[in-house]
């Protein structure tokens, strides 16, 4: 029998009590994982125990499999008209505001973001975003398409089917909400693996969806590992698309085992090392602002952080004595603190990352200007860090940290900063700071990223699509853009008079 | 006058609260300068229900001025897609939240069953909210490539602005609903006139619109007589779009009005005399459904009436026999009685004017099968009637009568069937039966209507548009079609690059 994990707030921010179910949610029940073990979630504030949750296996996933195709052939995909998957997505929106702070604070507890950020930002958005694709469900046209008058050509736009979601641990709801959205608009029936690290967002979400009325099959829930559940998902030969958000090394996995089992259709959100780039002529304490936004924002666990801050030569002292002044007043702390930006990294294995980067700074010879250690003696707390003196061959420079650290490198020539900006494997997002709107204008149209901010950075809205260029992945999120990554156009050609000889 | 009245309905016992004032800036006043009021009438009783006052040109200009206003500052471009989107969500939660009561004065007033009121006429309402919520946050422009060098060529989707709606009688609602829902999700902001005959549940929907938390302005109600309020929206200055759903007759007189004063853009839903066309290859027993379904629903007062039905000339005794077996079982009667279908025609006025045609029907010769009698007694109930041997010069073939009256007709080949359905100067609907695929294609492809049905008649959707040609109307409504007709492009080239330089 599959538990339920229950924890009582009292904090500042948040008291009351929640109650998740800890099995894995299959076919509209929850059930023990097949093979009766667990997975440890831990509290990234003390690294300490907070719940046991069932673990899903492969043979998990092909149960999950099965209920979803199921329900794709009788009671979900196009057997539910687009306007009720829609009513019952808005129900879900409805569903998710109605226990708001809960999610707020199981989000703070699991993941270490604050409640602040949570309340503010993670948990509207999510909302938002059910709603959002909830209004795309019967809006998604195929088209009629004039050839002769002999023919009858039209385009139908069906969902592909039983579709695998692997999400990560740094937004989690959010990441979820993205995922399920699009898919579960335009009709797919889904098996999805949350982070094995930050579950219990997810857990909520499985039972909300079951309360407001989702078929069964519809959505299953396997909380797992990635190479069991993950692995299996990938290289499964009965789902037809998987949809992965997370390390551009996980995502050449994923995409390998696609490819030797069935070609499944595969889209992925990857990594990055997004520049900022500030010119002379920018509004500097707005930069600043911006700046510490861009690289900060989430303990700097967020795929399009702008980790590469580039500044013009004529405001770099300027700049970076501001830049270093804010970033100083970045309160560290506990999640559930009233006045904390900055709660924990995730997992012990995120902190030994983070600290072997700036280690790797150290040894390759750059200069840490603000921060490089630990806060305090438990949990996983990183100072905000701020390294300069670095040249583009540098480790930090060139890999993806995924914590609070940022790059500052001072720049003289429009030209060649766009060609540093350029030169990585990924090509996430950019950004430009200028008052000059020509140069901001002709700097986008030069920049590989797959989103440019101008005068901001690292903020998107539930329409606007997102996505990456080169390793950063294959695909748009958001926007009616995602749609089509759940879609298989079937084009249907009637003939009303040709005669075939 | 302008106070809340009570309302008893005696077959529920429900007190219904109306107010009966003009919605004005959220705000129930009384006109400025006028003492004229609306009699809304019960068709079934003949009896009046209570007096709503009626708007003058000025209370007119008023309603103008505060939907400028609210264009200018609370609504249009200062209000983003997702707060449209959640007012709308809002809207349509309280409208099912009251359908009950709003069903019960819909009855009241109009005479259609409460029944069909509440759980098609309301429920499709709160579904085309929805839906048009759901447009809201979805309306996009376009990125065009010019010459990436120099140029960002985009458009804007604005919202056009002030829109005056004028709304009929026949589903007040419902079509309330229609044009009030993309007009908002985009952003425009609406002075609305219901109908003189129904004024009533547009009021109680104003009171809704101001629960939801429309900003003051935003949406308008002032019941008045057509010539008054409906020809002051047309000619108004500062009224950006005028939407009308009636006749054709007035449809016309809209239109100039329109264009003599600042031409603005005009939408129009017109009359209909639509064709249901029925092949022998056809289920004839779901044809006859279908055909009873789309001429006798709302009691006939439908714009997409498939008043005329034509029957292939080797399945007609057959088929005629199964019409008027189904004619026969219309149940016609009070709309608070839940096993009636039918309810009275909507005013004296209306009565008389479909009593007209049924006895111009037989004055040129055509054969009635079923009905044709007047009942005696009180209430505006008028028993289905089918008349057959018609001829295409007939009023009954080529004229909309808006009531319980069918007109058949036969044909022999396919090509006949087409020229007998186009042979009209509407284009609103057409329906045709056929087992034949490429039948059923060729003949929809050939139908000069906004709307043709295959193997169905008189079902619509949300998310499909509506609309006529030739001229049963302007535009479309619901679908995509209709939230565009609310948008006005605007395109913006943004010169990043090129240097002028003169002369040339």
């Amino acid at each position: 029998m599959p538990g339920v994990f229950t924890h009582q707030f009292a904090n500042e921010s948040f008291n009351g009590q929640v109650n998740i179910n800890t099995g894995l949610f299959i076919d509209g029940q929850w059930v023990d994982g097949s093979g009766g073990s667990t997975i440890d979630v831990l509290n990234p504030t003390n690294g300490e125990l907070l719940a046991k949750v069932s673990e899903g296996t492969a043979e998990d996933v092909n149960l999950a499999v099965a209920a979803a195709q199921r329900a794709f052939d009788t009671t979900w995909g196009h057997n539910t008209p687009g306007s009720v998957r829609g009513i019952l997505l808005n129900k879900l929106a409805d569903k998710m505001e109605s226990q708001y702070d809960a999610l707020c604070a199981v989000e703070a507890l699991d993941n270490g973001l604050t409640f602040q950020w949570a309340k503010n930002a993670d948990v509207p958005a999510s909302i938002a975003t059910i709603r959002y694709y909830g209004g795309w469900a019967d809006k998604f046209h195929g088209k009629t398409i004039e050839t002769d008058k002999n023919k009858l050509a039209y385009t139908i736009h069906e969902p592909i089917g039983v579709v695998g979601q692997i999400i990560p641990w740094n937004f989690p709801l959010l990441m979820l909400c993205w995922k399920i959205g699009p898919a579960l608009a335009t009709g797919n029936a889904i098996v999805m693996k949350p982070s094995e690290f930050t579950p219990l967002s997810a857990l909520m979400m499985a039972e909300m969806i079951h309360q407001v009325g989702f078929p069964a099959g519809a959505f299953n829930l396997v909380v797992g590992y990635g190479s069991t559940v993950g692995q299996t998902i990938s290289e499964h030969p009965l789902i037809e698309k998987v949809a992965f958000t997370g390390s551009t090394v996980t995502g050449r996995k994923i995409m390998e085992a696609a490819a030797k089992s069935n070609l499944k259709n595969v889209t992925l959100e990857l990594g990055g090392k997004s520049p900022n780039i500030i010119f002379n002529d920018a509004d500097i304490d707005q930069a600043v602002n911006w700046a510490a936004h861009g690289v900060y924002w989430n303990h700097g666990q967020c795929c399009c952080a702008g980790s590469r801050i580039f500044v013009q030569s004529k405001i770099y002292q300027e700049f970076l004595e501001k830049f270093t002044k804010k970033v100083k007043s970045i309160k560290v702390g506990d999640p559930f603190g009233k006045d904390t930006n900055q709660g924990p990294q995730v997992s012990q294995l995120q902190f030994d990352r983070i600290m072997s980067y700036i280690e790797s700074g150290k040894e390759q010879g750059a200069n840490i200007h603000l921060g490089g250690g630990r806060v305090g003696d438990k949990g996983y707390y990183v100072e905000p860090t701020i390294f300069t003196g670095t040249k583009p061959e540098m480790k930090i420079v060139q890999e993806e940290i995924f914590g609070p650290v940022a790059v500052v490198i001072k720049f003289e020539d429009e030209d060649d900063v766009v060609r540093q900006a350029n030169d990585t494997l990924y090509g996430l997002a950019a950004a430009v700071f200028s008052k000059d709107i020509d140069r901001a204008l002709q700097t986008v149209n030069k920049l590989k990223a797959g989103t440019v901010w101008v005068n901001c950075i690292n903020v998107l809205n539930h329409n606007v699509p997102f996505g990456g260029f080169k390793q950063s992945g294959i695909g748009r999120e958001l926007g009616e853009y995602a749609l089509s990554n759940y879609t298989n156009v079937k084009a249907v050609h009637v003939n009303i008079g040709q005669k075939m000889f | 006058m302008s106070q809340i009245v009570k309302i008893k309905i005696a077959a529920t016992g429900r007190t219904i609260e109306l107010p009966t004032g003009l919605f004005i800036n959220n705000e129930f006043v009384p006109s400025v300068d006028s003492q004229e009021t609306l009699s809304a009438i019960n068709p079934a009783t003949e009896e009046e229900i209570c007096k709503v006052v009626a708007a003058s040109e000025k209370d007119i200009d008023l309603a103008v001025k505060a939907a400028r206003a609210a264009f200018k500052n609370t609504w249009g471009k200062n209000v983003t897609g997702f707060e449209r989107s959640r007012l709308l969500y809002k809207l349509a939660d309280l409208i099912e939240r009251d359908q009950q009561e709003l069903a019960e004065l819909e009855t009241l007033n109009n005479g259609k069953p409460v029944r069909i009121a509440r759980d098609f006429d309301i429920g499709d309402t709160v579904q085309c909210l929805r839906y048009y919520a759901g447009w809201a946050d979805k309306i996009l422009g376009e990125t065009i490539e010019v010459d990436n060098k120099t140029k960002l060529a985009f458009t804007r989707a604005d919202p056009i602005g002030v829109c005056g709606q004028i709304v009929p009688w026949n589903y007040p609602i419902m079509i309330w609903a229609w044009k009030v829902a993309p007009a908002l999700a985009v952003g425009c902001t609406v002075v609305m006139k219901p109908s003189e005959l129904t004024p009533l549940t547009a009021l109680k929907l104003s009171q809704l619109v101001k629960e939801a938390g429309f900003p003051p302005g935003v949406v308008n109600t002032v019941p008045s007589l057509g010539h008054v309020g409906g020809a002051a929206l047309a000619a108004h200055m500062d009224v950006d779009l005028v939407a009308f759903t009636g006749s054709t007759v007035t449809g016309k007189k809209i239109m100039e009005a329109a264009a003599r004063s600042n031409l603005k853009k005009v939408l129009l839903e017109l009359g209909g005399k639509s064709p249901n066309i029925i092949f022998e290859s056809a289920d004839l027993e779901q044809a006859a459904t279908w055909a009873v379904l789309g001429t006798l629903s709302n009691s006939g007062e439908d714009c997409t009436a498939g008043s005329r039905v034509y029957v292939q000339e080797s399945v007609y005794d057959k088929f005629i026999d199964l019409l008027i077996e189904k004619v026969k079982s219309t149940p016609v009667g009070d709309g608070f009685d839940d096993a009636v279908t039918n309810g009275p025609v909507i005013s004296k006025t209306h009565f008389d004017r479909v009593w007209g045609h049924i006895e111009s029907g037989k004055r040129e010769g055509a054969k009635i099968l079923v009905g044709g009698e007047r009942r005696v007694g009180s209430g505006y109930f008028i028993d289905p009637t089918v008349f057959v041997d018609v001829k295409q010069d007939m009023k009954i073939v080529n004229e909309e009568i808006f009531g319980p009256v069918l007109a058949v007709g036969r044909f022999s080949t396919e090509e006949e069937a087409i020229e007998l359905a186009n042979n009209t100067r509407y284009g609103l609907g057409a329906g045709l039966h056929s087992r034949d695929a490429n039948q059923a294609m060729r003949v929809s492809l050939a139908l000069d209507a906004g709307t043709v049905w295959v193997n169905q008649y008189d079902i619509l959707h949300n998310n499909v548009p509506f609309g006529g040609k030739k001229q049963s109307g302007i535009g479309r409504e619901l679908g995509k079609q209709g939230l565009d007709e609310y948008i006005s492009v605007k395109a913006i080239h943004w010169n990043f690059g090129e240097k002028a330089s003169w002369p040339v």
